[in-house]
């Protein structure tokens, strides 16, 4: 059976949305999947919130524009906020309990709090909570298969920092077995 | 025996101008100086919008002609497109001091490696005898017809005094056409402007103080006593910058 | 078939410009096509030849395209939409000179300086020719970063072949999204172009670069012969995509990303037991009236999706002579509409239909 996922992405300017969003992209891609990614863009890109709407799919993708996500993920409360109710029933909610404080208020969906921020600090990678939660979502939702990452991620590491390849992987690593 | 012959550079099209306007005869420098930098093969001209704008029509040249104001703008993507042609303008005061004052300062900020002819007669000739940019202070026009109110329609734009505080602009002088020896340091500035361009000096123009006896309302003679009289005092002849000559200097 | 690359829209058309052979952008930054102006800043300094200059204003970067096309080579520039209101002048003029050259508009919700959404409300000012005169440009609609990319290559062709100007009209969703991307764009065409200012070399008359013609009867002449051309594109150069259309009673038309939307929605009446299918103009024009007006034999209604307040409405209406009911199905000012707006106009077309 052809498989679709709509994957939300939503958090800070800053805490990498776009950067994770493309890589999973790429990841589809690789695997010969269609697959779209849509960044909101504009003033609220600088400091506000940042989000982008990846699709990775059998099949060619009409609307890129995503109102109902098969996948959310928070990585800050607004976004949690702003997007809690548009998950599909039956949808899948992942989101950062260092930086959220409540819990999911629905019950039809499953929902995986991964202190991401928290995880990221510890292992001394503080700006990649991103790629943490990528591997958690890897783990659990069947979008992309975890294999043959550093080919995906060498689209999205540019060469000046090749130094971070390996600082990605660990990061995803970490997501994926926490 | 001397021959007083016609520029190769002119086509034998007739001008338009008025009687007495000295368009023709900047015309004329413009072409001879084409023709003793043996330049006509591979220059390409650039027309206003105003009196000029059949300029296309005079020039031997390759012609092109531009919207009110954008001559500079045009001017700098033909330059651009192929650095090898010797590109220039021939303006008027509406359409670089006024409708294109940005393409104006920003070819010269960007050094741009083009020639600028800058014709000045204080009044919008084509459209009828409006106000102009350069209109003096007190000047009776159409559209100023109890003479130009500073405190309502503000003061003259002095476009060589302005450009010459811009870095990028190589080359900027003011000259006028309104008796034989001026005429010919109009001719020698001239042929430096497009000199200065062959030798990928930049951006260079140079003002000329023309004539419009039709919409001053004066007989063609008078017109010269009148720009001597009232221009030249207000727009002072001279060269106002020159970056090579500073640089020698130094 | 080249390898397929993940690309932005705005960086597809700047990409496949450069492989047309376009070596000439001038460009001043609006949100949100800036991607095009930054792509070509980093890529043309590297490249022979390659010019990028970022104008003072639209109306510089128009005319600076205006010098450029005159000189024979290929040129373009880049806005959006109160950045091409400022360049159609300079439209005008290159229409007016019969100058090839390539305008990009990724539209923004308007008027005025509106927001910086997306929005397909330039439909009028594209197709009508934005500037004074009798005009058109070819117009071409992208609805993938794909087609961002060959429409743009496509564009350059035909702006040489037929000698005017071209558009995409893009949107900002078109803009900023990325999708896989095949660079494979085919033959560069190549016309003779003995117009060009070259320089005489004192080998030949003058070229005259010129749109003023004070004789109305010598520019009555150049309208006509220039409708003459604009007649043959019409007959040969319209495009569009039909979908699920074999069989359809609803038809919906749209364009750019209102028809990927609109896609999810034919597919969705499509389950519901609605027979729905899709007309996606590619040319907005030449508009592709045939299919339309063989449509409107078969159908029961049109359903125009639009991101405006309903422009290409009209183009349907008058390709379909009136003969079936066409609703319009809409949002403005920079929103999108949901499948399901569009199902529901579908549903609702359906009912009519009926009657």
């Amino acid at each position: 059976m052809s498989k679709s996922s709509s994957i939300l992405f939503a958090g800070f300017g800053g805490q990498g949305v776009l950067f994770v969003g493309k890589f999973l992209a790429y990841k589809g891609l690789d695997e010969g999947k269609q697959v779209s990614w849509l960044p909101s863009y504009g003033p609220e890109m600088r400091g506000g919130t940042a989000n982008c709407s990846v699709i990775i799919s059998d099949d060619p993708i009409g609307s890129p524009i995503i109102d109902e996500p098969d996948i959310l993920v928070a990585m800050n409360l607004p976004s949690l906020d702003k997007y809690e109710a548009s998950v599909k029933k039956g949808g899948k909610i992942i989101l950062d309990s260092s930086l959220i404080g409540r819990k999911v208020e629905r019950d039809d969906v499953e929902v995986f709090y991964l202190p991401a921020t928290q995880l990221a600090n510890d292992n001394n990678i503080p700006k990649l909570a991103n790629m943490i939660i990528a591997g958690k979502l890897m783990k659990e939702c069947d979008a992309v298969s975890y294999d043959n990452l550093r080919e995906a991620l060498a689209h999205v590491v540019s060469a000046r920092h090749q130094d971070m390849m390996d600082i990605n992987l660990g990061a995803i690593e970490i997501g994926y077995n926490a | 025996m001397v021959v007083f012959d016609k520029p190769h550079a002119l086509t034998d099209a007739p001008l338009h101008y008025c009687p007495g306007c000295t368009h023709g005869i900047i015309h004329r420098l413009v072409a001879e100086v084409m023709d003793e930098l043996g330049i006509e093969g591979k220059a390409i001209g650039v027309a206003p919008v105003g009196c000029s704008v059949m300029a296309y029509n005079y020039f031997g040249c390759d012609m092109i002609q531009a919207a009110h104001g954008r001559a500079p703008a045009v001017a700098t993507g033909i330059k651009r497109a192929d650095p090898s042609k010797v590109v220039f303008t021939y303006q008027g005061d509406g359409d670089l001091a006024a409708i294109g004052t940005a393409e104006t300062v920003h070819s010269a900020a960007r050094r741009e490696n083009i020639t600028v002819i800058f014709v000045n007669n204080a009044i919008y000739g084509m459209t009828g005898g409006q106000m102009a940019p350069t209109t003096l202070p007190g000047q009776v026009t159409q559209t100023s017809p109890y003479g130009r109110d500073v405190n309502v329609a503000g003061y003259p734009v002095k476009v060589a005094e302005l450009l010459s505080n811009v870095d990028g602009a190589a080359y900027i002088e003011r000259v006028a056409v309104n008796n034989v020896k001026n005429i010919n340091k109009a001719k020698k500035a001239i042929k430096k402007a497009f000199q200065n361009q062959i030798d990928g000096k930049g951006f260079s123009l140079v003002e000329v103080l023309s004539t419009c006896p039709t919409n001053w309302g004066v007989t063609p003679e008078k017109a010269l006593t009148w720009l001597e009289e009232n221009m030249m005092p207000y727009y002072p002849l001279g060269v106002y910058k020159d970056i090579y000559a500073e640089e020698e200097t130094k | 078939m080249a390898e397929k690359v993940l690309m932005k829209g705005n960086e597809a058309i700047a990409e496949a410009a450069i492989m047309a052979g376009c070596r000439h952008y001038f460009g001043y930054p609006i949100t949100p096509q800036t991607e095009v102006a930054a792509y070509m800043a980093k890529r043309m300094p590297k490249i022979e030849g390659g010019v990028f200059l970022q104008a003072e204003s639209e109306i510089a970067a128009i005319n600076m395209v205006y010098g450029v096309a005159a000189t024979g080579k290929r040129v373009m520039t880049s806005s959006s939409s109160p950045g091409i209101s400022l360049k159609s002048e300079g439209i005008s003029y290159i229409a007016g000179c019969d100058l090839p050259a390539l305008i990009v508009n990724v539209q923004r919700g308007g008027p005025g300086l509106g927001g910086i959404q997306p929005s397909q409300s330039d439909y009028f000012q594209a197709t009508r020719g934005s500037g004074h005169g009798d005009y058109h440009l070819i117009v071409l609609a992208p609805a993938s970063v794909q087609e961002m990319a060959s429409l743009t290559f496509k564009a350059f062709n035909l702006a040489d072949k037929y000698r005017m100007p071209t558009m995409i009209l893009a949107d900002g969703t078109m803009g900023q999204m990325m999708e896989p991307v095949s660079l494979d764009m085919g033959e560069v065409e190549t016309y003779e172009k003995p117009w060009a200012l070259t320089g005489t070399n004192m080998e030949r008359e003058h070229n005259i670069v010129n749109s003023l013609s004070l004789v109305p009867e010598e520019l009555e002449k150049f309208n006509f012969e220039r409708f003459e051309k604009y007649k043959a594109i019409e007959e040969n150069e319209a495009l569009c995509e039909e979908f699920m259309m074999e069989d359809a009673e609803i038809c919906v038309a749209a364009f750019g990303i209102a028809s990927r939307v609109s896609k999810n929605a034919v597919l969705e009446a499509r389950k519901q037991g609605i027979k729905a299918g899709l007309i996606r103009p590619i040319t907005l024009w030449p508009f592709p009236k045939k299919a339309f007006r063989a449509a409107a034999d078969k159908v029961k209604a049109f359903v125009s999706v639009e991101m405006s307040m309903g422009q290409m409405i009209e183009d349907v209406k008058l390709a379909t002579e009136c003969k079936k009911p066409v609703s319009l199905c809409n949002r403005a000012g920079g929103m999108i509409p949901s499948p399901d707006q569009v199902l529901n106009a579908i549903i609702e077309a359906n009912k009519g239909g009926d009657k």
